[in-house]
């Protein structure tokens, strides 16, 4: 256990139900990508077409992106901006919270419009928080098998570095 | 973060210290040898004079255990003092720590107090460092006005109280001989001290003999 930094794992059946959301979500609001982001910026997931976008990189500079607003909304005032929304000639994105854990990126065209994404985002923002605070509460729980993954592992990390 | 679905395990390691240290020249250096299809791109958010505005970030993916890939995310911080907002939310939900020191003597003050601006903004987030990976790299150590390795270790890293009895053994560095990580002192009292290793990044020289013992260390710790 990494002392103070943030300790999760997601399932099989966790990663299944929140792509099966996701995919409802891109087709009720036409829109062609989402990501799933952890707010240190690694990507959880992908759903939906996004030809030749680098999504690491995208993901690390969402999160970076994201806590820079999340700052500026705390200057004037406020506790947080709950979205955030980048406008292109073709592309757009659409950026949300999701239970102060993830942001959901939505990554649009001219098939549909900004109202659509922002009208439809609110219902999936709590689909997926629930989802979250399932894999959340688990792991406070100590159910969540991430601690015995690497149990006894120690040779296999040794040989990773016989570089 | 492992991730069962997609069979990865994902650490995020931050390079901290004081500006015109060496941060991003060891980003670039592992950029620089490790092989293009084990790496994604680097990312530097820098100014029009290449000194850092927001963060360098490079993926490296460094094998496979467990039938996990494991992909460590590296980034630095702006060193500036100028920069603390920005510098903060880097550190945030960080698995480990390089904490790149200039060796110059006329920078020890620099030193310290990124090394206080270190522990404070980790302590914000109630993340503590002495609970976590952590090593330390003295940087331009071929520069003539170098300080001495002790001098350093007596400023930056003088070790800190471990107060678990079941951790009151002596641990040696296995980086250094006849140094121990883990001692008791004159005092009575047991301390532990982070690694240390010498580096001339500029060269390539100790870049990734810190970046193994950072990788290895946060691997472990979850394991």
């Amino acid at each position: 256990m990494t002392a103070g930094t943030a300790n999760w794992s997601f399932t099989q059946d966790d990663f299944t139900a929140i792509t099966e959301s996701l995919k409802r979500f891109l087709g009720e609001t036409k829109s062609h990508c989402a990501l799933l982001v952890d707010r240190s910026g690694q990507l959880v997931t992908t759903v939906g077409n996004a030809p030749g976008l680098d999504t690491t990189t995208f993901a690390s500079l969402t999160a970076a992106d994201y806590s820079a607003n999340d700052q500026l909304a705390k200057l004037v005032g406020e506790n947080d901006f709950s979205s955030l929304f980048h406008q292109g000639e073709k592309d757009s994105i659409y950026v949300a919270d999701i239970a102060r854990r993830l942001l959901l990126v939505i990554i649009f065209d001219s098939r549909t419009t900004v109202g659509l994404v922002r009208l439809r985002i609110k219902d999936e923002v709590q689909e997926l928080t629930l989802l979250i605070d399932r894999v959340f509460s688990r792991g406070r729980d100590g159910a969540a098998p991430t601690g015995h993954l690497l149990d006894g592992a120690d040779d296999e990390i040794d040989k990773l570095f016989n570089w | 973060m492992i991730n069962y679905a997609s069979r990865e395990i994902n650490c995020k390691i931050v390079y901290y210290g004081p500006g015109l240290g060496g941060k991003t020249t060891n980003l670039e250096h592992v950029y620089g040898k490790v092989k293009p299809e084990t790496r994604g791109k680097l990312i530097s958010l820098a100014t029009e004079t290449e000194r850092t505005l927001f963060f360098d970030f490079l993926p490296v993916d460094l094998g496979t255990i467990r039938g996990f890939k494991t992909r460590f995310h590296l980034y630095t911080v702006p060193g500036q003092v100028y920069y603390n907002a920005s510098r903060k939310l880097i550190l945030k939900n960080v698995d480990g720590i390089v904490f790149v020191g200039d060796s110059q003597a006329e920078r020890m003050e620099a030193n310290l107090e990124s090394m206080q601006n270190l522990y404070d903004n980790m302590a914000e987030y109630g993340y503590d460092l002495t609970q976590m990976p952590f090593v330390i790299q003295y940087n331009k150590r071929d520069l003539p006005n170098a300080a001495p390795i002790e001098d350093l270790q007596a400023a930056l890293n003088p070790g800190w109280e471990v107060e678990d009895a079941t951790k009151h053994r002596v641990q040696p560095d296995p980086y250094h001989a006849g140094q121990n990580l883990v001692e008791q002192v004159a005092g009575g009292e047991w301390v532990e001290k982070a690694p240390y290793f010498e580096a001339i990044a500029v060269n390539g020289d100790g870049v990734f003999d810190t970046l193994k013992a950072v990788s290895k260390l946060v691997l472990k710790a979850l394991a």
